[in-house]
């Protein structure tokens, strides 16, 4: 068997040139990669060849003469000869486009695809020119919604397999599929199941026809009318690149980038068309001041002076920032040397006790999400459920997981979208999965397995035999309801595995800029302290905090007994986002002055703010961004702001000045030089590796000054019988104020019901969707109650912040865990 | 619009248990769904897509390539009566119309009574005998006018004893013990021979 030696490269003659491709390359992709396209429709290099479409065909020729052979589906071979442009070839090419176009409307002038067609593209490359077809086409019901958003014309599909090929193997969502046989073949979803997946916009974008079209950009503008920047999305924290396109200074539609490291091309649907909140009627144009009850119009200049004499009125202690995930990281590090090293406050936090402690985050190892998918590694989820909260990064896990031979160990309290394809679930009772972290690693590492945290000793130790090759341990907050503390403490457990690295799953936006910015409280820009840093800053910052400041907990509870004089509400609404909304309501009511910076008038803002600043969004300022992992991209203006709403950073360097200080920015590049002059970490950020990395970004390695922190050392109460702990977590459609003002996303936020496990529902004796009382120490809430059995027996599931019933009621920030009573109404 | 009837659910969960994975299951899982109801339901599809851990959109995906299955209401009897070459040169067409006439359908409708469905097919393989039927896929050969009255007549009458109702695939039904099943362990998983090769290599040494 000497001639099946691994070989490294192959001999292949490409049209007569000789090219090395790679042992179990593909034909099709070795000749991308040595210059010569082959036409396609079903070939897609994320998703298994399935030979659809035929469109590959060359002539190849292996030592047996040549022979048509599609090119997608045939790995190359030592000494192989391919064709891609004698008469056999051109002919079949020819004659597959003239079979596909048999039953293909010729509607291209009034199709969303025209110009940027594969179809239309191909034929004018490769066609006959003419059809000797004369009988009447296939005829179909014109475009029937697949669901809220995507439109499907099976007229025009030309049965490629790419949607229901990635519905299937990609998103794990087998919602749409072939129906139907020969020439009546069609993709359709099941009758009343609509195609609801997440990431059903992915289909509209890898669809090589105008078959699926989505409702935002439904006859909104021609490809050759669009402008397009590179950027990144900004609705979570994966960092996913995307093309943002407009037309008429008006952002109409995002198409993911294969970013190799990143998203592979995919995108959240919420990533998608979250840019449909931008172009929203109530964006602020204007700043706005508070005159009576109402927020009025003003000019900048008048709310640029009320909010600075608000500023420096106040006694720097009794001043404070909450927010800041929302803003570039040139806008954060602007804000933070603002607010620290000018105004001088240090009660600053860019996390409403929904994230985990900074320290543990940027201290402990940290892994690339291409590390956490190591083929045949272990990833251990202690965080939320990735499908809700990360889309991104869930259809990354999924494939490591489903075609990589990743094993995933879920300690959550409850089932997640990514259970189905777990090795283990595990789920503790809420507040002790540091239990079960201390007994998962004692048996992994050759102890004794013994029952913790309600999982049996038998789960525990079978999932310890299945930690293997490299570990990545996933953390973040799986629920609302039990305090960051617990996480830490596990995530401190789970760090005794060996060779174990960590990849946080904070979700909000540009929250690791934040945290790399120094947004929070105790730490400076580039992963430093105040105490560790305060050298480094001293020429650039005319000072640096002396005392640890407040966390947003802190800051509300002193806001709420008086002693916060101002609040700046960076882009943020604790009264919907902060984990306790009787605190967040009560510190409103009570604090006298409060500035915000935003785009739209949140609930908060209604409430309470004093001067509003109309801050520019994504797709209208330049900067860039913080991924998970530390990796820094581009975020590129494409369109003009609204009115005169301006960067967060301008705003900055505005109040900076009228209190008497420059803080020396004049353009986004300028405050990039300063943080990689300050920055311990950031010394690589400069203009030319950033622009070099404009698909796959820069990553920023490395803790910095930053400790690890001690074990907290939670013990949550006993619970009584008569309660059910929650579990409050976050659902990929909610009541945000950015979703409330997508058209698309609107609809989708899922109308909320608490899940118990059924043992515990029957015990009320009461029907599925009755409405019931669900009582904490400190609020309540009227919800429909039904059963559930991935909810293990014991506790209780509430999504955050959904319409109407809003989760955070029932939570006390400063317990460890939140116990509810379920009654009868 | 039924799911599957406690007997019937667990005559499925046993023909669930003869496969390595449970979504081969599905093709006889639908002959079981239309069996009980003459045609497949969306119920029973909901059915059949819990039990075997798939998607309702992939068990309709499945079935709806089978002509044989029907997704929605046909008659108690369905009569296919062939129109290919053969059975065309032998007289399937004027047959056809007679068929039509009798009965007061068109080809693809149903009786009024919920009786009889009335198509055409292609060859059913029984060309040597043409002009010929099915009922209910059991076969009747060489087709004439009267012939043809006369199946309909019995069937109304109740006398046609060897034409089980839609959708009953066979009369009697299939039951493999456990020890007699081909293993339940997929194949790249199978560490040990299965049950049925031990008992081949047992019955090849004695
Ligand atoms: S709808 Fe588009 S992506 Fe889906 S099979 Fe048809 S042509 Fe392919
Ligand atoms: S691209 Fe190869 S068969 Fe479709
Ligand atoms: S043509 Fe009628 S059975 Fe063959």
């Amino acid at each position: 068997m000497t001639n099946t030696e691994a070989k490294t490269t192959l001999s292949v003659t490409i049209d007569g040139e000789v090219f090395e491709a790679r042992p179990g390359e593909l034909l099709i992709e070795a000749c991308e990669r040595a210059g010569t396209y082959i036409p396609r429709f079903c070939y897609h290099s994320r998703m298994k060849p399935v030979g659809m479409c035929r469109m590959c065909l060359v002539e190849v020729d292996t030592g047996r003469g040549p022979a048509l052979q599609p090119a997608c589906m045939l790995p190359c071979s030592d000494g192989m000869t391919v064709s891609t442009e004698t008469p056999g070839t051109r002919k079949v090419q020819a004659g597959i486009l003239e079979y596909l176009l048999i039953n293909h409307p010729l509607d291209c002038p009034v199709c969303d695809k025209g110009g940027e067609c594969p179809l239309q593209d191909q034929t004018v490359a490769y066609g006959p020119g003419e059809s000797r077809f004369v009988e009447e086409k296939r005829h179909y019901e014109k475009p029937i919604p697949i669901n809220d958003n995507v439109f499907l014309d099976r007229e025009r599909c030309i049965l490629c397999d790419r949607c229901t090929r990635f519905a299937d193997t990609v998103a794990g969502d087998k919602l749409i599929h072939f129906m139907d046989r020969g020439n009546n073949t069609q993709v359709n979803t099941f009758p009343d199941e609509p195609f609801a997946s997440y990431f059903s916009g992915n289909t509209v974008q890898i669809c090589p026809v105008g078959a699926l079209t989505a409702r935002p950009y439904r006859f909104k503008a021609r490809p050759w009318d669009l402008d397009e920047t590179v950027s990144t999305a900004w609705t979570d924290s994966a960092g996913a690149r995307v093309a943002v396109q407009s037309s008429r200074d008006k952002v109409i539609r995002l198409l993911g980038i294969d970013s190799d490291p990143v998203n592979w091309g995919w995108l959240s649907d919420k990533e998608r068309f979250a840019f449909e909140a931008l172009n929203s009627d109530d964006r602020l144009t204007a700043p706005l001041t508070r005159v009576g009850d109402h927020l009025v119009p003003t000019g900048w200049s008048t709310a640029l002076e009320r909010a600075v004499s608000l500023l420096s009125d106040a006694d720097p202690d009794r001043v404070a920032v909450i927010g800041g995930a929302r803003l570039t990281n040139e806008s954060q590090y602007a804000w933070a040397k603002l607010a620290k090293g000018v105004i001088g406050t240090d009660n600053v936090d860019s996390q409403l006790a929904d994230g985990l402690d900074p320290e543990l985050v940027l201290g402990l190892p940290r892994a690339t999400i291409d590390e956490a998918c190591t083929p045949g590694g272990t990833i251990i989820l202690c965080g939320p459920d990735p499908k809700e909260e990360i889309g991104s990064l869930y259809l990354r896990l999924r494939h490591a997981v489903v075609h990589d031979d990743a094993r995933l160990i879920e300690l959550t309290p409850t089932a997640t979208g990514l259970s189905p394809v777990a090795a283990h679930s595990l789920h503790p009772r809420p507040g002790e999965v540091a239990d079960l972290a201390r007994a998962l690693v004692e048996a992994a590492n050759g102890g004794p397995a013994v029952s913790a945290a309600g999982v049996s000793a038998e789960e525990i130790s079978s999932a310890a035999v299945a930690i293997d090759g490299s570990v990545t341990i996933i953390i973040g907050r799986a629920s609302l309801a039990e305090s960051a503390d617990c996480v830490t403490d596990a995530a401190l457990q789970l760090a005794a595995l060996p060779g174990s690295r960590f990849l946080s799953a904070l979700r909000r936006g540009n929250i690791h800029g934040a945290l790399d910015s120094g947004l929070a409280p105790g730490l400076l820009p580039g992963r430093t302290t105040i105490e560790a840093g305060a050298a480094r800053f001293a020429d650039a910052w005319p000072s640096t905090p002396a005392s640890r400041g407040l966390d947003t907990a802190g800051i509300l509870a002193a806001a709420a007994d008086g002693r916060i004089d101002v609040l700046v509400l960076l882009g943020s609404d604790p009264i919907n986002d902060f984990a306790g909304r009787p605190l967040a309501a009560a510190a409103l009511e009570t604090v006298p002055n409060v500035i915000a910076l935003d785009m739209l008038v949140n609930d908060s803002i209604a409430m309470a703010a004093d001067v509003v600043l109309a801050a520019s969004g994504a797709t209208e300022s330049a900067g860039t961004f913080t991924n998970l992992e530390g990796r820094i991209s581009v975020c590129r203006q494409r369109v003009t702001p609204p009115g005169t709403a301006r960067a967060d950073w301008m705003i900055a360097s505005e109040i900076a000045r009228r209190l008497g200080f420059d803080l020396g920015f004049d353009s986004v590049e300028s405050i990039r030089a300063e943080i990689a002059a300050v920055s311990v970490v950031h010394s690589g950020l400069d203009e030319k590796a950033l622009a070099e990395a404009l698909v796959d970004g820069l990553l920023i390695g490395g803790s910095g000054d930053i400790m690890v922190p001690g074990v907290v050392g939670v013990s949550p109460s006993a619970h009584d019988a008569y309660s059910l702990r929650l579990v409050a977590s976050r659902s990929m459609y909610d009541d945000g104020v950015a979703l409330r003002n997508s058209p698309s996303s609107r609809g989708l936020a899922r109308s909320v019901t608490l899940r118990l496990n059924p043992t515990d529902f029957d015990k009320i004796g009461v029907d599925r969707g009755t409405v019931v009382r669900t009582e904490s120490a400190v609020g309540r809430l009227l919800v429909p109650v039904e059963p559930d059995p991935g909810v293990p027996v014991g506790s209780a599931v509430l999504p955050w912040a959904a319409p109407g019933s809003p989760a955070n009621t029932l939570i006390d920030p400063f317990s460890t865990v939140t116990d509810v009573r379920v009654e009868r109404a | 619009m039924s799911r599957f009837s406690l007997d019937n659910e667990s005559i499925a969960r046993e023909i669930i248990s003869r496969y390595p994975r449970p979504k081969s299951a599905l093709i006889p899982l639908l002959h079981l769904a239309q069996e009980q109801d003459g045609w497949v339901t969306i119920d029973a599809m909901r059915h059949i897509a819990e039990l075997t851990g798939t998607t309702p959109a992939e068990v309709m995906g499945t079935g709806s390539f089978y002509e044989m299955f029907k997704f929605h209401p046909v008659g108690r009897y369905v009569i296919n009566i062939c129109s290919n070459i053969t059975c065309q040169l032998m007289g399937a067409e004027s047959l056809l119309e007679h068929a039509e006439a009798k009965l007061g359908v068109k080809v693809g409708g149903t009786t009024a009574d919920g009786l009889f469905t009335l198509e055409d097919v292609e060859c059913i393989a029984a060309c040597t005998e043409a002009p010929a039927l099915q009922v209910n896929y059991r076969y009747r050969l060489r087709v004439t006018a009267e012939d043809f009255d006369q199946l309909v007549d019995d069937i109304r009458s109740g006398t046609a004893r060897d034409i089980p109702e839609h959708g009953t695939l066979s009369l009697v039904r299939q039951s493999i013990p456990a020890d007699r099943g081909a293993g339940i362990v997929p194949p790249e998983q199978a560490r040990e021979v299965s049950v049925w090769m031990a008992r081949n290599d047992a019955a090849e040494q004695n």
